[in-house]
């Protein structure tokens, strides 16, 4: 098997990043709006291969506080996958799930908790689509969350994808309910995982 | 006033007093600001990764922390910094998530503040100031000027090192 250099990637891969990327959040839209017992709405997701450089501006700015939740995944496919969220948006999902609006700017422990919850649940949803097209199997850690510059967070998955290459692939969702909210999927296998990935969906490199 | 010059992940600029350079939400990468006190020249790159000789695929200069000093040192000279009178400040490295291991991966801002440490002896370019490690990300400001070297964290008041 040849190695995938994600730099030099062919349009047929692409495309089926892509696809996966698609069904992956539409899994997850599903499972949020089960969660949230609403209606929740999500635009085309969109996929980009952007350069470390324009990381930040493709999120809204480097400097806007958002909220990550990073989770490793083991089995047939190795790495790790990242969901992230404004933190507006993450304060308003916290809320309707719980039913009250808190004081301030910051999370409550409780608050903590149920967005980790939430985290867990979306990228959850996603690696289950994920697992049944390709019949793989995907094992992932407990999920870790924190809230900071999105510079910040994202520079974490950028390292790692900065080891294979000088691109990051950024899955980019719009979820409506009463409002916007603006989600990111990262997903950062390995490059084994890539090769096994592709080849489980009949795509010889 | 000067202008701030932006800098991005696995980048790198020089500038001259009045202007500054900065780069946003530093992470687990680590930025170093160069300066030579006295033409008041300075310079600062936003590293990624400790090592370019582990990694083959590694023509992109500034993402690595030896390759990106050694030719950040070579543009601030460039723009007429003394060599000799190099100084450096350094920030980042910071753990985002702890996963509860001590995996590789999630150690990387700690082993990317050691290659910066380790290139920088090497170089014999001194360090002056450090703000580095812990679990929070940092906007970074270098003036030439006067060497400030800016920091904003989430939460946290504006300080400078």
């Amino acid at each position: 098997m040849s190695e995938i250099n994600l730099d030099e990637m062919s349009n047929e891969y692409f495309d089926v990043l892509k696809e996966l990327g698609n069904i992956g959040a539409g899994n997850a839209t599903t499972a949020l709006a089960q969660l949230m017992q609403t209606k929740v709405d999500m635009s085309v997701p969109r996929v980009q291969l952007l350069e470390f450089k324009d990381l930040g501006e493709a999120m809204g700015g480097e400097e806007l506080v958002m909220a990550g939740i990073y989770l490793a995944i083991e089995g047939d496919i190795n790495g790790s996958i990242m969901f992230l969220l404004e933190k507006k948006a993450a304060k308003h999902l916290v809320a309707k799930l719980m039913g009250m609006e808190s004081e301030g700017d910051d999370f409550s422990e409780m608050e903590f908790s149920a967005l980790k919850e939430v985290g867990n649940i979306i990228t959850g949803a996603y690696l289950n689509s994920l697992s049944s097209i390709t019949n793989l199997m995907i094992q992932p850690s407990v999920p870790d969350l924190t809230v900071d510059m999105a510079g910040a967070i994202i520079s974490v998955p950028a390292i790692e994808f900065a080891a294979l290459g000088d691109r990051m692939l950024m899955i980019q969702t719009q979820f409506f309910d009463e409002m916007v909210l603006d989600g990111f999927f990262i997903l950062i296998p390995d490059l084994d995982s890539y090769g096994r990935m592709l080849a489980a969906l009949g795509i010889s490199l | 006033m000067g202008v701030e010059i932006k800098v991005g992940m696995a980048d790198l600029k020089v500038c001259v007093s009045p202007d500054s350079i900065t780069t946003l939400g530093l992470g687990s990468c680590v930025g170093i600001a160069l300066r030579d006190p006295i033409t008041k020249i300075g310079g600062l790159a936003h590293i990624m990764l400790p090592d370019s000789t582990m990694i083959r695929n590694n023509s992109n200069i500034p993402k690595f922390a030896d390759t990106g000093i050694e030719e950040l040192v070579r543009q601030v000279t460039l723009k007429g910094a003394s060599r000799a009178r190099l100084v450096a400040k350094i920030a980042g490295g910071a753990q985002m998530f702890g996963f509860g291991s001590q995996s590789e991966t999630v150690r990387v801002g700690e082993r990317n503040v050691e290659a910066t440490k380790k290139k920088l002896a090497q170089m014999r370019i001194p360090i002056l100031a450090e703000d580095t490690g812990k679990n929070f990300g940092r906007t970074v400001i270098f003036y030439p000027e006067t060497g400030d070297f800016v920091i904003r964290a989430v939460g946290k008041q504006e300080y400078k090192i």
